[in-house]
Order: C-alpha cells, then sequence, then structure tokens
C-alpha cells in the first residue's frame, strides 16, 4: 500500500461527535495504520468524555486524554503523558475552534472585545502552544494538520469573526512551518474543507445556506463529506507529502476556483 | 399526529438526552422538562434531520421546543 501509516504516532484533537470532521480524520488514519491518541474537551457534565470514549472505541486510541488549550496545565499534561507513553509523536491534527453563536450572524462590526480576544485565542493561537509542546517530541518528517475554511480569504456572510480567526491560523501555520521545518523536516499543512454540517459548523448562521449555495455552484456540484477531508489529512500526515510545508489544501470539491 | 413519527422522535430524544423512554411524551419540552442545554439541542436538531433526512433551519429550530413541535414540523417537511 502506498499510504502506509503504520506505526506512526498521531494526536487528533476535536472531536465531538460522529459528525465531526476530527473524527472522519481520526477514522481514515487509523485505516492507513496509524496508533491515535485522542483528545475531549472536559466540560461540567461530562458530556464530551462519555460520548468520544464510546465513539473512538473501535479505533483502539493508546492515549485518551483531556485537553482545553485554554488550560496550560493541560497541554504540559498532555504532551507529559505523550512523552511517557509514546516517547515521540509523528503527527498532530488540530481541529479546535470556538466563537459565540451572537458573532456568527450579522455584522463583522459587532464583534466584541472578549468575543475576538476568545475565538482568535481558541481557534488560531492555540495551534502555537501545542506545536511549542511537541516540539521536542516530534520525530523526524512529523506533520501537523489543522482546520481552515475559505471565510479567510473571502467575504462570506455570517462567518465574521471565525474568517479571520482562520487568517491568522492559515499565517500560524506558515510561520511554524518556517520553524519547524528546519531541524527535523516537521511539516505544517491547513486543509480548507468546504462547509460540512457539523455541531461547529450549526452554529454558524445559515450553515445550510452556505451548503446549498457549494452544492449549486462548485464544479464537482456537491460538498465535501468528512472522509475526503480525512483522506487528506492522512495524505498529508503521510510520507507522500514529504515536500508540501505551510500550504492550505482546498477539499472543497473546486468551489474556491469560481469566480462567480 | 402521526404515531409512528412521534415514536421514532421520542426514540431519538430518549437516546440523545439520556432520558427514560417513558419519560418522553409529545407534550415534553426539551429545556425544561428534559434538561436539555443550548449544545443538547443541537446535536437533537440534527439527529432528527439524519433521522428524517429532512433539513431543519436554524428558524424552524428556534421554534421547535417540544416533542410535539417537533413531530409537527416533520409531518409539514414530509407532506
Amino acid at each position: 500500500m502506498l499510504l502506509n501509516l503504520t506505526g506512526k504516532k498521531i494526536l487528533v484533537t476535536g472531536i465531538a461527535n460522529n459528525r465531526s470532521i476530527a473524527w472522519g480524520i481520526a477514522q481514515q488514519l487509523s485505516k492507513a495504520g496509524a496508533e491515535l491518541g485522542i483528545t475531549y474537551l472536559p466540560d461540567d457534565k461530562g458530556r464530551f468524555e462519555s460520548k468520544v470514549r464510546e465513539l473512538t472505541e473501535p479505533l483502539n486510541p493508546s492515549l485518551f486524554l483531556p485537553l482545553d488549550v485554554q488550560n496550560p496545565a493541560q497541554i504540559a499534561d498532555l504532551f507529559k503523558n505523550i512523552k511517557n507513553n509514546w516517547g515521540q509523536i509523528d503527527g498532530l491534527v488540530h481541529c479546535l475552534a470556538f466563537a459565540g453563536r451572537d458573532e456568527l450572524i450579522g455584522d463583522y462590526s459587532a464583534t466584541t472585545s472578549e468575543g475576538f480576544d476568545r475565538a482568535l485565542n481558541i481557534s488560531a493561537y492555540s495551534l502555537a502552544p501545542l506545536c511549542k509542546a511537541a516540539k521536542p517530541l516530534f520525530s523526524n518528517g512529523a506533520g501537523v494538520v489543522s482546520l481552515t475554511y475559505l471565510g479567510s480569504e473571502r467575504a462570506i456572510p455570517n462567518y465574521n469573526v471565525m474568517g479571520v480567526a482562520k487568517a491568522a491560523l492559515e499565517a500560524s501555520v506558515r510561520y511554524l512551518s518556517a520553524e519547524l521545518g528546519p531541524e527535523k523536516q516537521v511539516r505544517i499543512n491547513a486543509i480548507s474543507a468546504g462547509p460540512i454540517r457539523t455541531l461547529a459548523s450549526s452554529a454558524i448562521g445559515g450553515i445550510l445556506d452556505m451548503i446549498h449555495n457549494v452544492e449549486e455552484k462548485a464544479p464537482l456540484r456537491r460538498t465535501v463529506t468528512q472522509t475526503e477531508v480525512g483522506n487528506t489529512a492522512a495524505f498529508l500526515l503521510s510520507d507522500l507529502s514529504s515536500g508540501i510545508s505551510g500550504q492550505t489544501i482546498y477539499v472543497d470539491a473546486g468551489y474556491c476556483i469560481n469566480g462567480m | 399526529m402521526s404515531q409512528e413519527i412521534l415514536e421514532k422522535v421520542c426514540s431519538i430524544v430518549s437516546e440523545q438526552l439520556s432520558v427514560e423512554a417513558g419519560e418522553v411524551k409529545s407534550d415534553s419540552n426539551f429545556q425544561n422538562d428534559l434538561g436539555a442545554d443550548s449544545l443538547d439541542t443541537v446535536e437533537l436538531v440534527m439527529a432528527l434531520e439524519e433521522a428524517f433526512d429532512i433539513e431543519i433551519p436554524d428558524e424552524a429550530a428556534e421554534g421547535i421546543a417540544t416533542v410535539g413541535d417537533a413531530v409537527k414540523f416533520i409531518e409539514e417537511k414530509k407532506g
């Protein structure tokens, strides 16, 4: 098999339920032979912990740990566990984003300072401390993949502050590529996925309209699936993509080439 | 009200919100009676969309507060 992740230890963040893009990625990585570590967002009700544990059990993750990226102690704990259990890390999948519902509808100029800080902190900044913690553990040729969306470079109704956060994320991908490439050939790339109905995207005002628009206009006349994003993530974390770093790769049924 | 749709909705609600099937009635309010928070509600809406192969836009979802509301919406969609 050309695409082979056997023996690679990859951490997947951001699974909330069976519609999560991160779940599509985890499944494809596992199919390609990767050994997985899974993180879940800890909350008071333990909602995600039990749901994500049950969902991911069939993939036999060798690590299952909480991760709230706004909590530096949890990031430290996570990578202490990775060091002790894995010794190294071959891949990191960053599928984390948040903005308040109020920020994802209406006028961008109405974004609050707190809302802006929170969206940028969770959705863009978080990639930096994760890479910093992973840096001493990255194996030669390790890969990092993050998720972005076209709203980072085009104005898409209601996407608002998340578009600004995704622009910051894509820039972060470039800076981290420049930083992590020289020593150990670590590659960081972003996947710009077409709109998919997930728990997170449900917060975006008019997400169904966004999907319909893509189904009508994209060259492939449809939007994409979690599995398709997962396949591209598997490629980007495999040695097949060893020459690719700092890029935003579009998995959007071709939508972004359209002029109108 | 279609009994078949009602039963299917009740079973989805019971599973999504982790409440006993017997507690879910047609006049049960998701938030007030069944303890759903805003995230539960979003997941429930998506589960109903998948189960009935329909789309529930935000504006419609806002008007669905009870099991009966959901059944009525699905009946209208399914015509």
